[in-house]
């Protein structure tokens, strides 16, 4: 069965997962609309920027990530700045990491259901003079509840799953940074497979649970598309 | 294009069905033990014809792959306790496993000046991060564990400790600057016979049990001639040689 260990490692997981994803709505949100709305050349490259975790392997963001937030590197250089010390191997490095790491399964849903909704309703609204806010909050948010619960719950499970980045930066510190993959990995490379199984096994129900989940709310969406 | 595509295949099926399979031997290599194997690899191939294709990476992995029919048919392990099991559960050749390396375990910093030649930077304490393998899974961490519980250091340094999963990466996190110091293996810091960078502590033999790193032929190299060949030329004294040059003993 499941060891402390074990459960010490799901509690950090979820709190990692529970903070990274309500970071990612207050930061991704204004992303997506921005990328929704405008003609600005500018949309392209920070659209590319926005979506290079999904195409980059953990490896490389971990080991840059390991680079730029170390003594010698800019981040360091800021994070020692401000009196916080070095980031890898600390709790708040790993919800950094995971806030990039996940960005585009947040931005992602939301830019999409941001567009879906089109000029008319926001016309609607500005006629009726609501203002730029109140319409955010009483047309946009509602007309995409369906994105935003996307992208809760893609991002939630995006970092549950997250092993090379935190493998790369976390120092597997129980408690603080070893999270479930990176307990999976451990019992596998003991081989302790008992172990691995539960916690593995666990991780797959979870995972097509999210999936399941994601299509509910959404049915439209294509389980195969990010 | 499809024709191509079928063209192609077609030539690299018959490319790798070309060379003799027997003189051929498939090693799963300790990562630890990559940079001193790739050379004895080029000298055995020169030596005596056969060629050894080498696969780098952690022994746990390798003995799960192996165990679910990777083609490997000799394995150097990064201890001795993965051969052992192995040759226990039918996986391996009964009687072929030997001590090819035994490691030497190094506190090191990449800040010249930073480790004295006792080791006395542990206890001072003036450090934020000491970066060592996860004992369980790596044998160098373990000895590391081993050498702070004798210098009764474990609870002093237990805030500090950073775990890299095998040593490849604990060395990353010393290397980056991240963790002040490491214990690391002397392999990997070693360069011409000399620590390369930065300052180190050879941790004596005498602080832990000795990191024994075994090889053994696998079930499927049994009766290879090259697996054979490879296991008698890694105890020659051309071979030990180079093991040692790499900062390991040898029995």
């Amino acid at each position: 069965m499941l060891t402390d260990a074990d459960y010490s490692a799901i509690r950090l997981t979820l709190e990692l997962a529970t903070l990274t994803t309500a970071l990612l709505l207050l930061i991704g949100t204004p992303i997506a609309w921005w990328l929704a709305r405008t003609r600005c050349w500018w949309k392209a490259p920070v659209s590319a920027l926005v979506t290079l975790p999904l195409v980059l392997p953990p490896t490389v963001l971990g080991f840059y990530l390991l680079v730029a937030m170390g003594p010698n590197g800019f981040l360091g250089h800021f994070t020692q700045a401000l009196g916080l010390g070095n980031l890898p191997f600390t709790f708040a490095g790993l919800v950094l990491a995971s806030v990039l790491y996940s960005m585009p399964f947040v931005v992602q849903p939301l830019q999409n259901a941001f567009e879906a909704i089109g000029a008319r309703p926001l016309e609607v609204a500005a006629t009726l003079r609501a203002s730029p806010l109140d319409m955010f909050f009483s047309v946009v948010v509602p007309l995409a509840r369906p994105g935003f619960l996307t992208a809760a719950i893609l991002s939630f499970a995006h970092t549950v799953g997250e092993f090379g980045v935190v493998l790369m930066i976390g120092g597997n510190i129980e408690g603080k940074t070893r999270v479930v993959s990176v307990q999976i990995y451990n019992h596998v490379e003991a081989i302790e497979y008992a172990e691995a199984h539960w916690l593995a096994g666990g991780m797959l129900v979870f995972s097509f649970v999210v999936l399941l989940a994601v299509n509910f709310f959404n049915p439209q969406r294509k389980l195969a598309q990010p | 294009m499809k024709h191509r595509i079928a063209k192609l295949l077609l030539a690299l099926a018959l490319a790798s069905a070309g060379p003799a399979l027997a003189d051929e031997v498939q090693v799963a290599v300790a990562a630890n033990f990559t940079a001193p194997m790739k050379a004895i690899a080029a000298e055995f191939e020169k030596d005596t014809g056969h060629k050894a294709q080498l696969a780098f990476g952690s022994t746990g992995k390798f003995y799960a792959q192996i165990k679910n029919g990777a083609p490997f048919q000799v394995l150097l392990a990064a201890d001795d306790e993965t051969p052992a099991k192995m040759e226990k559960e039918g996986m391996a050749v009964a009687g072929s496993r030997f001590t090819y390396a035994i490691g030497t375990l190094v506190l090191w910093s990449a800040k010249p000046g930073f480790v004295d030649d006792k080791g006395a930077v542990l206890a001072k304490g003036e450090f934020a991060h000491l970066a060592l393998a996860t004992p369980k899974l790596a044998p160098y961490g373990a000895a590391a564990m081993e050498t702070l519980t004798k210098m009764g250091l474990v609870d002093k340094l237990q805030a500090k400790i950073v775990q890299g999963e095998n040593i490849g990466q604990t060395y990353q996190f010393a290397a980056t600057g991240n963790a002040e110091l490491a214990f690391v293996a002397l392999s990997q810091v070693i360069k011409d016979g000399k620590i390369g960078a930065g300052s180190a502590w050879i941790v004596p033999q005498s602080m832990h049990a000795p990191i024994r790193q075994d090889a053994v032929i696998l079930a499927s190299g049994k009766g290879n001639a090259a697996a054979e060949a490879l296991m008698k030329y890694l105890r020659s004294a051309k071979a030990t040689a180079v093991i040692k040059s790499y900062g390991y003993a040898v029995e």
